[in-house]
C-alpha cells in the first residue's frame, strides 16, 4: 500500500527532531563526558551515593500510582455505566483542578495539611488529636495523588467507553453473573487504560520536585530535587544531572516495558 | 497562605492598574517622577533580571515614564540559578541583581561588563563602606543595590529565655518547630558559626564538623525552606528560623509575638549590587537605569516597601525609623558580622554533596 500525505506529518517530526531528539542526544553526551569535555562513566558512578534517593523516589511514585488506582479506577468503572450528562459533570469536576495552577493547588495543600493548617484545626474543633503530616513523604503522597489522579481516571474511562456493549451483553447472555462478567470481560479489556494511566501517574511523579519541596519540607529529597540541583546548585554540573536522568529515563523505560509484557496478549496497550 | 492571598491581589492589582497606576500610587505617597530624561542611550527597552519580590515594581513603570524606555522584568530565586542561567546562554538581560559572593564569582569567570560610571552620578552617594567591597575590588562592576543582615526569628511566647546564640536551633526542647534555610551555604554557615568558624573557611575538616553538627540537627526541623519560612513564622506554624532583617520587621509588624535577634557567633553581611553581564545589547540604558534607581525618590520608594537596608547616605539621612527599625536594619556594630566570599570550584562541590547527604 502506499503512503500517501506522509509530508503532514512534517510540522511535528521537525518539532520532535528540535525538541525531543536533540536534547535527548546532548542528554546522552552530558551523561557520559566530564567537566574536562572527555568520555567518561565517573557520572555514573556517583550515582551509586544516591541509591537512598532513588529508592525513595521510585517507591514514592509507585505509592502514588497504587492509591490512583485504587481510587481512580472503580470510579472510571462507575461513570462509564453512568448516562452521559452524569458522566459529563463529573468529568468537569475531574478537570477543574486542572485549570488551577499546579503550584497554587500544592499550596493550598500545604495550607491544609500544616500542623496550624485546616486539616487540624477541623480535627481539634471537633476534640480529635491532631496529625503530623506535613513535611513527610506522606504529605508527598498525597500531593502527588491529588495532582495526577486525573491522569489515572481519564485514560481508563475512555477504554472502558469503547467497550462494546453487546460484548458485555453476550457475557451476561452467557449466564455471567456481575462479578464473573467484571472479571472475565470488562477487566481485561480496560487493562490498557490501566497501563497508560500507569504510566501517565507514575513518570510525573518519579521526576517531580515542586510537590517533594513545598509538601515534604525539603527533607523528603527525590529525583527531581537531586536533578536540580546539580543544575541550579552550588556548583552548576550539567554532566551529573544529566546522567541522573538517563538512569531515570531508563529504569521509566524498564518499567514500561515490564508492563507492556503483562499486558501482552490483550488489547494493543497505550503507552503516552 | 497569606502570601497565597497577596500574591492573587497583586496579580488582580497588575490586571487592573497597569502604568497609570503605577505612577498614581508612587505620587500619593509623595513621589515625584513628573520629570523627564533624554534617551540618549540608542536603546528602546532594558532587561532586568531579579530577586523575587525585591522591588518596588512601580518604579519600572517609573522608569519608562521618565525615559521612555521599556522595562522588561523577570525576577529568580537563587544566586546559583542566576548564574546557571547566565553561563547557559540564550539569556538577554541588561542588569542583573545577584549578591556579593556571586558577583565575585561572575567577575572571576569575565562574566560581567565594567560599569561606565560617568553614566551613573549617583553612585557617589554610596555610603563608603559599601564602596570597593571585597567582592568586586577597584569597584569596576557593581552598584550596591540594598544590603542587609541575618538573625534568628522567633516567637517570644513559645522560646523560653533570651535567644542570643544560634545554638538554640540546634535544642531538642523546640523539636519541630524550627525552620532552615533551604540552602548549603547559609545553611552550613549557621553551623559554621556556631563551631567558630569562618563562613569563608576552605577548610574540609571544618565543613564536615559542620555537616555534623547539621545531621543530628535534621530531626529537630520542621522544613528546610526559603520564602516559605515568611508565611510559617507569620501563622505560628513554626517557631525558631534564621532570616533577613528586612524581612523580620515586616513579619513582626503582622504577628506581635515575634522578635528578632542577631547571634553572639556572629552572622551573616550580605550587599546585593546592579552589574552588567558581558556582552549586554543595552548597556547604556542599564546604567540609566541604574542610576535612577539610585535616584532619591526611587530609592525612598524601594526601601520603604522593601525594609531592607538603603546603601546610599542621602535616603539613609531621610529615613524615618523608630529606635528598634534602626537596631535591626542598621546596626551600630558590624564587626559581628561576616560577608560570604566566593569559594573555589572544589569546595563548591563539596558544599553540594555534603548538602545532599544531609537531605537525602
Amino acid at each position: 500500500m502506499k503512503r500517501r500525505g506522509g509530508w503532514l506529518a512534517g510540522p511535528y517530526v521537525v518539532w520532535m527532531v528540535l525538541f525531543t531528539v536533540i536534547p535527548m542526544m546532548l542528554v546522552v553526551y552530558f551523561a557520559f563526558t566530564g567537566e574536562d569535555g572527555r568520555l567518561t562513566a565517573g557520572n555514573f558512578a556517583r550515582l551509586l551515593d544516591y541509591g537512598a534517593v532513588f529508592g525513595r523516589s521510585l517507591g514514592l511514585a509507585a505509592i502514588s500510582t497504587a492509591v490512583c488506582l485504587l481510587i481512580g479506577y472503580p470510579l472510571a468503572y462507575v461513570l462509564s455505566r453512568e448516562s452521559e450528562a452524569v458522566r459529563k459533570s463529573a468529568m468537569l469536576l475531574i478537570m477543574l483542578p486542572m485549570w488551577v495552577n499546579m503550584l497554587l493547588r500544592t499550596y493550598a495543600w500545604m495550607s491544609i495539611l500544616e500542623n496550624t493548617g485546616l486539616l487540624n484545626q477541623l480535627l481539634s474543633a471537633v476534640g480529635l488529636p491532631t496529625l503530623r503530616i506535613i513535611n513527610t513523604s506522606a504529605a508527598v503522597a498525597i500531593g502527588m495523588v491529588y495532582n495526577y489522579l486525573p491522569f489515572m481516571i481519564l485514560p481508563v474511562l475512555t477504554v472502558m467507553l469503547k467497550i462494546d456493549k453487546p460484548v458485555i451483553e453476550a457475557a451476561q447472555d452467557l449466564g455471567g453473573n456481575q462479578a464473573t462478567v467484571f472479571k472475565r470481560v470488562i477487566f481485561p479489556l480496560s487493562l490498557p487504560g490501566v497501563l497508560s494511566g500507569i504510566t501517565m501517574v507514575f513518570v510525573p511523579s518519579v521526576s517531580t520536585f515542586i510537590i517533594s519541596r513545598l509538601l515534604g519540607g525539603g527533607k523528603t529529597l527525590l529525583l527531581g530535587d537531586l536533578i536540580e540541583m546539580q543544575f541550579l546548585g552550588n556548583t552548576y554540573n550539567p554532566h551529573l544531572g544529566s546522567s541522573i536522568s538517563l538512569v531515570m529515563m531508563i529504569i521509566v523505560l524498564i518499567s514500561m516495558a515490564l508492563m507492556n509484557r503483562f499486558g501482552e496478549g490483550e488489547e494493543e496497550v497505550v503507552v503516552l | 497562605m497569606k502570601k497565597t492571598i497577596i500574591i492573587i491581589l497583586a496579580l488582580i492589582l497588575l490586571l487592573a492598574g497597569c502604568q497609570g497606576g503605577a505612577l498614581k500610587r508612587l505620587e500619593e505617597d509623595g513621589f515625584d517622577f513628573s520629570y523627564t530624561i533624554e534617551n540618549t542611550t540608542g536603546s528602546t527597552a532594558v532587561y532586568v533580571y531579579n530577586w523575587g519580590e525585591y522591588m518596588n515594581e512601580d518604579l519600572n513603570a517609573a522608569f519608562e515614564a521618565v525615559t521612555g524606555i521599556k522595562v522588561h522584568y523577570d525576577t529568580f530565586q537563587t544566586n546559583e540559578a542566576l548564574r546557571s542561567k547566565l553561563i547557559t546562554g540564550g539569556s538577554n538581560y541588561d542588569v542583573i541583581i545577584p549578591s556579593d559572593y556571586m558577583i565575585g564569582l561572575l567577575i572571576e569567570e569575565g562574566l560581567l561588563e565594567e560599569l561606565d560610571f560617568s553614566n551613573i552620578p549617583n553612585f557617589a552617594d554610596i555610603k563608603p563602606h559599601l564602596k570597593n567591597p571585597a567582592y568586586d575590588p577597584g569597584n569596576r562592576y557593581s552598584v550596591p543595590y540594598m544590603w542587609g543582615t541575618v538573625g534568628i526569628i522567633y516567637d517570644t511566647t513559645r522560646v523560653s529565655g533570651p535567644v542570643d546564640s544560634w545554638g538554640v536551633l540546634f535544642d531538642e526542647r523546640y523539636t519541630g518547630q524550627i525552620l532552615m534555610f533551604d540552602n548549603a551555604r547559609d545553611t552550613f554557615g549557621i553551623a559554621l558559626k556556631l563551631l567558630g568558624y569562618s563562613f569563608n573557611t576552605e577548610n574540609e575538616d571544618e565543613l564536615l564538623a559542620a555537616y555534623e553538627l547539621l545531621a543530628r540537627q535534621k530531626p529537630l526541623v520542621q522544613a528546610y525552606i526559603m520564602d516559605q519560612i515568611f508565611d510559617k513564622m507569620e501563622v505560628g506554624e513554626a517557631i525558631l528560623a534564621p532570616y533577613y532583617a528586612g524581612d523580620a520587621l515586616l513579619m513582626m509588624e503582622s504577628n506581635a509575638d515575634l522578635a528578632f535577634a542577631v547571634p553572639k557567633e556572629g552572622s551573616n553581611i550580605f550587599t546585593d549590587a546592579f552589574v552588567i553581564p558581558k556582552g549586554a545589547a543595552n548597556k547604556a540604558a542599564a546604567e540609566m537605569y541604574i542610576n535612577f534607581m539610585c535616584s532619591f525618590d526611587a530609592a525612598m520608594a524601594n526601601v520603604l516597601e522593601l525594609g531592607y537596608s538603603t546603601p546610599l547616605t542621602h535616603v539613609y539621612d531621610a529615613l524615618e525609623l523608630d529606635e528598634e527599625e534602626y537596631a535591626i536594619s542598621y546596626p551600630e556594630d558590624l564587626s559581628l558580622f561576616e560577608p560570604f566570599l566566593n569559594m573555589p570550584h572544589h569546595i563548591r562541590e563539596l558544599y553540594d554533596s555534603l548538602w545532599i547527604e544531609l537531605l537525602r
